[in-house]
């Protein structure tokens, strides 16, 4: 029967010094938890603590309603397996005898594998797509089929709590998505809840039922993407500048390049995102607009430039908006037209371009051809 | 369905070859025994010596059923003629303390392995040998005269005092370098401490009680007795099987501490038995036969590679028959080869050992490389 999992005012540390503290969690079966921070916020410390491998300072961890103290290792070893980020390389073990490690606490004193323990061996290589690696030596393996192999005897273990210490980890990005699609179908399927640390912030937002925001001092947020979303709390976490975390989508953007804008983009529809990486990436600073708040461009321009000339969605481009815009292209030295698709509403990205051209400006269509 | 089957077929064949690589071994120890008791000075033909074996062990099943009656058969079979006193005084104790202690000695370094994570960790090279060897000669030479006893119940515990110390003393260290070479090389200077503190004490010490000393630091099973036998059976035996019922953890610990904690493994006492039982069968072997190098090393080594496998419940049966046949052969070529001049057996285990580590240092540095 699947389990609750919570924690009552948990405080963490290594050698009695206090890390994190308060740390008070409730997690339905099926529930995805991940813990974010930047490094050596204590997301590990947390996990490990969790795990039993640290003792918890003071405060409790419940696993359905009973103390996680309580149980002795082996039944503990029934609720809870793990996916360690350290490096394992035993040798001469084919993947499949790694797998069934995790029947440890099923097996007789002499880990003899019973019938049902090699039908959830073979089960746990199957859901990883691992099958094919089974009589393969583990220490000729990648470290993406590695991860994964470990995956699965976590699996192998059937515990009601999976915790993952950075699950994603030397994954290709292929891999991750694989990984965390896994980790959804086990938490939905079997009920089994998932406690795992991830880097990736995008994933996290995506993949979570639930995040825990961690600094290395105290818990900074817990709740849902949605709440994370809304109140902004990625960009304090990770002490982002503005503009270059992008809230919406969890994607970066590298450092605006500051200073008065040499370059005026004319964008829209996608189509002005390659360029502004372009100017970032030489160091040119630049202007851009006609843009509606709803245009993807709008959101990587104001994340990679302070001077974008930004129109209300859904209406026509106001007087405003194009005197201003006109105003940049006076200071500036070139203009790019980035080829966005013009249609009734943005008419005036097309005046811009003659108003250029009236004032004796450059204007190109690709960034190769700027001459600074 | 295929695969299905394949894969069936290749845990299949590597089950299969467990109990070829044992009876082999097994066919061979005999081999090695027999070969042993009638080669030497005086030589046996093989069908008295097995004939005299099974009259004797003929008598002695006997003797155990029927209370007693047949003990003047066996003592008149033993004392029948030089080459039968030869056999069951001489040859045959020898060639069993042989057996047993190159034994004790592979499953210690084994479990020393395992316990360090380091396939070149044994008891000889990380110094464990020569520490049982200080404390039995600063016993000898202080104690000794106090007591004035030299039993072989005083020597096993001062020997079994001085392994653990050391071992202790080298996992200090190890927790400072994580490095295999570096592990090796603290290994090496605590062992050459060690013996720098033993020849002291002896430049120090009164001529009989260094007597006794160097008698029995040569390092050898030459004059062995059936009362060394027993003490070694009663050790050697009991700690390869305790080993043996740890294979369950060992396995998991073989992927890491961490994760065999996970598993459930109460790790902290698991490496005290650990260390316990590989420091108690290191000193049996020291406490009778004097420091043996190498053996430790190679033969858990040679093992891994005939069985193809780590998996520890083959691992540790196959470690303690190899090591009993290669300690066998090696006592053979060091009493015979130059006979009548007996080389130490440590000489010859050198002489094989020796190589199988340095073999395995340079396959790990370009692993590492690569």
């Amino acid at each position: 029967m699947p389990l609750t999992f919570s924690t009552q005012d948990l405080t963490v540390g290594y050698n009695k010094r206090i890390l994190i503290q308060n740390i008070n969690i409730q997690l339905e079966p099926g529930t995805i938890l991940t813990l974010i921070g930047p490094n050596g916020a204590g997301k590990s410390t947390v996990l490990k603590t969790i795990t039993r491998q640290l003792q918890a300072l003071s405060g409790t961890v419940f696993i359905g309603n009973l103390s996680s103290a309580i149980f002795s290792n082996r039944e503990f070893a029934r609720k809870a397996s793990v996916l360690l980020t350290e490096h394992v390389d035993p040798e001469r073990m084919t993947c499949e005898e790694v797998v069934a490690m995790g029947r440890y606490p099923y097996t007789n004193m002499f880990g003899t594998l019973s019938d049902h323990d090699k039908e959830v061996i073979r089960e746990s290589l199957e859901l990883v797509h691992a099958s094919v690696l089974s009589d393969r030596d583990f220490s000729t393996l990648s470290d993406g089929q590695r991860q994964r192999i470990m995956l699965a005897r976590a699996i192998c273990q059937e515990p009601e709590i999976l915790i993952l210490d950075e699950p994603t980890a030397y994954l290709d990005i292929r891999f991750k998505i694989e990984t965390l699609e896994i980790l959804q179908k086990m938490s939905r399927e079997k009920g089994i809840i998932v406690i795992m640390s991830l880097h990736e912030i995008d994933l996290a937002m995506k993949v979570s039922d639930k995040l825990l925001c961690l600094d290395g001092e105290k818990v900074i947020s817990y709740g849902s993407p949605e709440d994370i979303f809304s109140n902004h709390v990625i960009e304090d976490l990770y002490q982002f500048e503005n503009g270059t975390y992008n809230n919406l989508f969890g994607s970066v953007e590298m450092p605006k390049i500051t200073g008065e804008p040499l370059v005026f983009v004319i964008a829209g529809n996608g189509c002005g995102t390659p360029i502004f990486r372009a100017l970032q990436r030489k160091g040119i600073p630049f202007a851009a607009g006609i843009l509606f708040e709803n245009d993807v461009d709008c959101q990587t321009a104001v994340s990679l430039s302070s001077h974008v000339v930004i129109n209300k969605a859904f209406e026509t481009i106001s007087e405003d908006k194009i005197r201003a815009a006109e105003q940049y292209i006076r200071n500036c030295k070139y203009v790019l037209d980035s080829g966005t698709v013009i249609g009734p509403l943005n008419e005036a990205n097309i005046e811009l371009i003659s108003f250029a051209q009236e004032n004796g400006l450059p204007v190109f269509k690709r960034v190769e051809e700027l001459s600074l | 369905m295929t695969e299905k089957q394949q894969h069936v077929k290749l845990s299949d064949t590597k089950r299969a070859r467990f109990p070829l690589v044992m009876l082999s071994l097994v066919l061979l120890l005999l081999l090695g025994l027999v070969i042993n008791a009638n080669t030497g000075s005086v030589s046996i033909p093989a069908s008295r010596v097995f004939q005299m074996i099974s009259d004797w062990i003929r008598y002695g099943i006997m003797n155990l059923f029927g209370s007693g009656k047949y003990a003047d058969k066996m003592a008149e079979i033993i004392n029948k003629d030089t080459e039968s006193q030869i056999l069951f005084r001489i040859r045959l104790p020898r060639v069993l303390l042989a057996s047993l202690l190159g034994g004790a000695l592979s499953v210690s370094g084994y479990l020393l392995q395992v316990f360090f994570r380091n396939p070149i960790a044994g008891p000889f090279v990380l110094g464990i040998s020569s520490g049982a060897k200080m404390i039995v000669g600063l016993a000898i030479i202080f104690l000794m005269p106090l007591t004035g006893n030299f039993s072989s119940g005083f020597l096993m515990c001062a020997s079994f005092f001085g392994s653990l110390l050391i071992t202790l003393l080298v996992l200090l260290f190890s927790q400072k370098v994580q490095n295999m070479s570096m592990l090796l090389v603290i290994g090496i200077m605590v062992g050459y401490i060690c013996s720098a503190v033993t020849d002291f004490c002896i430049t120090f010490a009164n001529e009989h009680d260094v007597v006794n000393l160097t008698n029995w630091s040569m390092g050898s099973f030459s004059g062995a007795n059936w009362d060394q036998v027993k003490t070694a059976l009663l050790i050697c035996v009991p700690g390869t099987i305790i080993a043996f019922f740890l294979s369950k953890p060992i396995e998991a610990y073989l992927l890491s501490e961490a994760y065999a904690a996970s598993m459930g493994v109460p790790v902290k006492s698991f490496r005290v038995i650990l260390l316990l039982v590989s420091s108690l069968l290191s000193a049996c072997v020291t406490a009778i036969a004097g420091p043996v190098s190498f053996v430790g090393i190679a033969v858990p080594h040679i093992t891994r590679v005939l069985l193809r496998s780590s998996k520890p419940r083959y691992i540790i049966p196959c470690v303690f028959l190899c090591g009993a046949v290669f300690c066998v052969f090696c006592d053979l070529i060091a009493r015979t080869v130059f006979s009548p001049v007996e080389l130490k057996i440590g000489t010859v285990t050198s002489v094989f050992g020796a190589p199988v580590v340095i073999y395995l240092m340079i396959k790990r540095r370009s692993e590492r490389r690569v």
